[in-house]
């Protein structure tokens, strides 16, 4: 199939360079197994490798370097070490990893750099060999983002939970006095043929006085006992009787509670504050400022600076920090309204080509020679994050060293932030990473850490929990950016697509030059055999903080690219569905995945009205991302308020060997309903610098009676296993848009969607 | 200093009657399970029961508490907190979690006042509570689940 192709080949330079490095660069990346020092033990427990510990109380530790934020990343790590070691899951614990380079998620990193899927040609894969060896060398990149845990830790943990099956085994054949062969693991014990046993906690410390094999066999699939079935997770307990330990339930001895405000302004500061009214409360202790934050590598912009209340219980803060003057200096966000930075995106795009990161064939010549052209303009707002459980962090600062909890998808970022603010160095860092009361991107930033780190310097040694207000939380976040893209299509006479063009315009998200093809992730890489195409963004930076919010790009991308398909079927008289298989003709996957979607939703039959007698009508939406393909049939009426209401949404997904089809569909459930909240409601204003959603009321999710039934096909694979955290969220607002056209024939081109 | 029941325990704090509960939960009695997550009412993140009746713990004063039995996720007790419990993990609920507490209680009261709720009854009942997740389908179907008899 004809494939897009990239423009420049710098990322190609940048794996050709590297790859002078001769000697180096031939040599296989550096092995995940072994740390480069020893893991801390605990009285009675042996660390049979990196991510391993067992104790002669029988409990096996996973040394666990991702975060759990909902998207049951604890299950399906244990899930995946258990089964190789042959342990059973309940007797796993979890703890904290360090910030050893075994842990780096690379995979988050190395597949996000913007090359097709279907090349497979030397360059990509030098690029993404010396990207990955690069990466292994630097401790700290153990972020949980880009649906990649499991992707990334698939081999890496089985082979942990092999060797160390492996390293029992070997314990128990030496005090029996036995062949190993005759031994075998079961359940968390060592069975030998003669009818003796023992537990894994009896064998743990003779273990790991042996030599740890390192080429060992991984299981054959057929022989998974875990891996592949729909287990419970292994957080459901805590979670449903309060002892789940959030961010926000860090309690150590003697804590304080310091609550904030800070400049409405994006990215402004303190000038001045009077403290004296609040100093005259009970239970306040102290009143500091502190300066803004910036985004770090996660997005652009900073959080602004503000003033804290030091307080004895978190009311007393709350109460406080109301009755403190602070006089603002606004910055340079003060002029900035996100309606003008939308129309000025629109403007640019009427004389600036964009830079083109992908193209194919000859676009000018087919549009001269088209029967026909399409264009159209979309555009999609600013998005809060919103997690449920706001911004905030635990910090004790004493004796030159701290103790951080934080719940965080970046632990590396964290360590390495609050150093930095504290003016110590990371080892001086000790980082509890409790449960995540959402994520989606928000917590990867370590604004609200520095902050927090800052604040608790001034705090004489005692640990202070740092909580924004959902308003702090709302006005104060890394926003989805606003990103305007125009579209062009050219038929043939037959209807058949010859041309496509889109051109995007938004903020750089920080990322240099080249790299900003990341912008159009989405775009670039549909699956879609464009015969002659030019894929563009061109980029306008605003003063407004922007970064990562789950699925990244997709989100609009994924919007534009499968409304316009539709659009352009339907200029063409063709069938959604139809129309699309047409341009999928390289692509077997996605073939698949559409037409089985079509077929579960009962595509081209009538539908039952809604129970008021509405007409429904369906949409589709098919994208591929975080490698894998996931298809959406939105069954859809308007009621009587003109509100567009959906349904039933049928999703067919494709995510590689589905290690834990529960997990899936749960992630996919979630996903789809956080961008349906976009799709429905989701936007950020901002007018003169501020931004004009504070909660709940006007930053409205979608609620129980809104929500519609969901059913999930999870197609069968012995792939790889591929993203699947954020792959329900992008599809979901075109399938919607799309079902809108088809009931009442209007093109809604802007989130949220909102009828005429 | 003010007189609560919680859990079934009489209990005194020191807070300040204005007070929200919730803070006093979180705070004073270090009863974190329930959870702050909008401070008006809008998520249902910190619902707890006032005789029986699920509430919104970060909008009550502490001296409407007074006097009255308050439960929260930590000491709720009886049959329909055990099958919700049981169908929230046969159906796997959660994702994140920080929300469930306060879906649980307003599930509960829910199935205290109708056994066996309709769906229009648990779109009633479970409006209040917002999950970023998406745990709503699955809460519809476990509340479902819990209320077999």
């Amino acid at each position: 199939m004809p494939n897009l192709k990239r423009r420049h080949l710098v990322l190609g330079t940048i794996g050709a360079v590297g790859a002078l490095v001769v000697g180096w660069s031939a040599l296989p990346a550096r092995q995940r197994l072994i740390p480069s020092g020893p893991l801390p033990i605990a009285p009675g427990q042996a660390a049979l490798n990196g991510w391993v510990k067992v104790s002669v109380d029988n409990t096996v530790t996973l040394v666990m370097s991702q975060s759990e934020m909902g998207q049951g990343v604890h299950t399906a790590l244990a899930m995946l070490l258990a089964d190789e070691m042959e342990a059973d899951l309940v007797q796993v614990r979890l703890e904290q990893s360090g910030d050893d380079p075994i842990y780096n998620n690379l995979t988050a990193v190395v597949d996000s750099l913007p090359f097709q899927p279907e090349d497979h040609g030397v360059v990509k894969r030098a690029t993404r060999h010396m990207v990955g060896k690069l990466l292994r060398e630097i401790p700290g990149l153990n972020g949980t983002g880009g649906s990649s845990s499991v992707n990334d830790q698939w081999l890496a943990l089985r082979k942990a939970g092999a060797s160390a099956r492996l390293l029992l085994i070997a314990a128990a054949a030496d005090t029996w006095s036995v062949p190993a062969a005759e031994c075998s693991a079961e359940a968390g014990r060592v069975l030998h043929a003669s009818g003796r046993s023992a537990s894994f906690g009896e064998l743990a410390l003779r273990a790991a006085q042996l030599t740890l094999p390192t080429d060992v066999a991984l299981k054959d699939p057929s022989r998974f006992k875990l891996i592949g079935r729909p287990v419970r997770r292994i957080d459901n307990a805590a979670k449903l009787n309060g002892t789940a330990t959030f961010g926000i339930d860090a309690l150590p001895p003697d804590l304080l509670y310091a609550s904030v405000t800070m400049c409405p302004t994006l990215g402004g500061k303190v000038a001045r504050f009077d403290a004296a009214a609040a100093l005259k409360l009970s239970g306040v202790r102290k009143v500091v400022s502190f300066d803004p934050v910036g985004a770090g590598l996660a997005g652009v912009g900073s959080t602004s600076g503000g003033v804290a209340v030091i307080a004895d219980t978190p009311y007393h803060a709350i109460r406080a920090i109301e009755k403190v003057t602070v006089e603002w200096d606004h910055g340079p966000a003060a002029a900035v309204s996100s309606r003008d930075v939308a129309a000025g995106l629109a403007q640019a795009l009427d004389s600036q080509p964009g830079k083109a990161h992908f193209e194919t064939g000859d676009l000018a010549a087919a549009l001269k020679s088209a029967a026909r052209t399409i264009d159209a303009e979309y555009r999609v707002p600013m998005l809060a994050h919103a997690t449920m459980e706001p911004m905030n962090c635990t910090v004790q600062f004493k004796d030159g060293a701290a103790t951080l909890w934080a719940a965080t998808q970046a632990p590396g970022s964290a360590r390495a932030a609050v150093a930095k603010a504290l003016g110590i160095k990371a080892e001086k860092v000790t980082l509890i990473v409790p449960y995540l009361g959402g994520g989606f991107g928000r917590r990867y930033f370590t604004d609200f850490l520095e902050q927090a780190a800052v604040v608790a310097r001034l705090a004489d040694g005692a640990p202070v929990q740092l909580l924004w207000s959902r308003e702090q939380d709302m006005t104060h976040d890394f926003y989805r950016p606003i990103v305007v893209s125009r579209h062009r299509a050219g038929l043939d006479s037959q209807g058949r697509l010859v041309a496509w063009q889109s051109t995007g315009a938004g903020p750089s998200m920080g990322l240099p030059g080249l790299l900003q093809a990341a912008l159009l992730i989405g775009a670039y890489d549909t699956g879609y055999a464009f015969p002659n195409a030019r894929i563009a963004y061109h980029v306008s930076e605003s003063p407004l903080p922007a970064g990562i919010w789950r699925s990244v790009a997709h989100s609009q991308n994924a919007f534009f690219t499968e409304s316009f398909i539709d659009e352009v079927a339907a200029a063409a008289a063709q069938d959604p569905v139809a129309f699309r298989t047409t341009l999928l003709t390289g692509d077997p996957r996605m073939t698949h995945v559409l037409l089985r979607a079509a077929e579960l939703s009962g595509w081209g039959q009538p539908l039952a009205p809604a129970p008021d007698g509405a007409r429904k009508a369906r949409g589709i939406g098919l994208h591929r991302a975080f490698g894998s393909v996931v298809a959406q049939v939105a069954e859809v009426s308007i009621g009587e308020a003109r509100q567009i209401r959906v349904h039933r949404v049928i999703c067919v997904l494709d995510c590689g060997f589905p290690v834990n089809p529960n997990l899936i569909r749960q992630q996919v459930e979630g996903g789809l309903i956080y961008g349906l909240s976009a799709a429905l409601h989701g936007e950020i204003t901002v007018d003169k610098g501020q931004v004009q959603q504070t909660n709940f009321h006007d930053y409205a999710p979608v609620r129980m009676r809104e929500c519609p039934a969901i059913q999930t096909d999870i197609i069968a694979s012995s792939e790889h296993p591929q993203g699947v955290g954020e792959v329900g969220t992008p599809p979901i607002a075109p399938a919607v848009a799309n079902a809108v056209f088809a009931l009442t024939g209007q093109r809604l081109r802007s989130l949220p969607l909102t009828l005429a | 200093m003010t007189a609560l029941n919680i859990n079934g325990k009489r209990t005194t704090v020191e807070a300040e009657p204005e007070t929200p509960l919730l803070w006093v939960l979180r705070g004073e009695l270090r009863l974190v399970g329930t959870k702050y997550g909008c401070g008006k009412a809008l998520c249902g993140a910190c619902t707890v029961h006032l005789d029986g009746q699920p509430i919104r713990s970060c909008v009550t004063p502490l001296s409407v508490a007074q006097g009255h039995d308050i439960t929260t996720i930590e000491g709720v007790q009886g049959p329909e907190i055990d099958a919700l419990r049981r169908a929230w993990t046969e159906i796997d609920v959660v994702q994140c979690g920080y929300c469930q507490s306060g879906q649980l209680m307003s599930a509960c009261a829910l199935l205290k006042k109708t056994p066996q709720p309709s769906d229009a009854d648990i779109d009633s009942a479970m409006n209040g509570n917002i999950c970023r997740c998406g745990t709503y389908p699955r809460i519809r179907a476990a509340i479902h689940r819990a209320a077999v008899p």
